[in-house]
């Protein structure tokens, strides 16, 4: 019974996710939701607008500098949660 | 694990991988690279040592509490910039708003507080890679498996 009920709602996602697949973009088409101004707006005035050639740090460390902090934020606690378990 | 070839080499090679591991974080904002990039490669030169000289002679090189210091350095670090920013009067973590200096683009010291987040980040991410290693590392020597 377990088993059945588990494999119908597999099924049911399945369908229900390659639902999803059929609405998205083709890969690379230039009419798809990300191609908009933000990219555009990045890679024209990252340059002045921060001083870093490369657009990736650029981005990373100062358009969503506050992004970076959570991601630090999740090292510190992973190591913290490391040493309070092995170190009892 | 304890050769003799693996000993020389990392002796040899360890050195270049740590120069090369700092070259990424600090030219961060010019080349492609970053804090997280270049702390992972400064971190997998004590990896290295640690798998050729054995974790108790890390531990000599490389004391826990610098390591824990070290840690805790790169995350207030990175929130301290941001503050200045703040006492600045513009946003949590704004750069140029904030007064720091630009300087000339494609120079390393330049635009401003990237370079210092990122060699913030490269800070955290190295003590932290090191410090797991570490630690699994001793609990399986522990365990006598190891």
């Amino acid at each position: 019974m377990k088993l059945v009920f588990g494999a119908l709602s597999l099924i049911a996602i399945g369908i229900l996710l390659l639902i999803v697949v059929q609405e998205m973009p083709t890969f690379g088409s230039p009419d798809s939701p990300v191609h908009n101004e933000v990219p555009t707006r990045y890679l024209e005035h990252s340059v002045e607008e921060t001083g870093a050639l490369n657009a990736v740090t650029a981005i990373i460390t100062d358009y969503r500098a506050f992004d970076t902090l959570g991601e630090v934020t999740v090292l510190l606690t992973a190591i913290a949660a490391m040493v309070a378990i092995l170190r009892c | 694990m304890r050769d003799l070839i693996v000993r020389v080499i990392a002796r040899f090679i360890i050195p270049f991988i740590q120069v090369y591991g700092l070259y990424i974080v600090l030219y961060g904002h010019v080349s492609p690279g970053g804090g997280f990039a270049g702390g992972t490669v400064m971190a997998s030169s004590l990896i290295l040592y640690v798998m050729a000289f054995g974790a108790r002679s890390e531990k000599r090189r490389l004391p826990e509490w610098v390591a824990r210091s070290i840690e805790s350095a790169g995350a207030v670090f990175f929130v301290a910039i941001g503050l200045v920013s703040l006492f600045q009067g513009t946003t949590f973590l704004a750069n140029q708003a904030a007064g720091f200096p630009m300087g000339i683009p494609g120079r390393v010291f330049s635009a401003g507080a990237i370079f210092l987040l990122t060699f913030g980040i490269g800070m955290k991410v190295f003590s932290t890679m090191i410090t797991l290693f570490t630690h699994l590392i001793e609990e399986e020597e522990k365990e006598g498996t190891g």
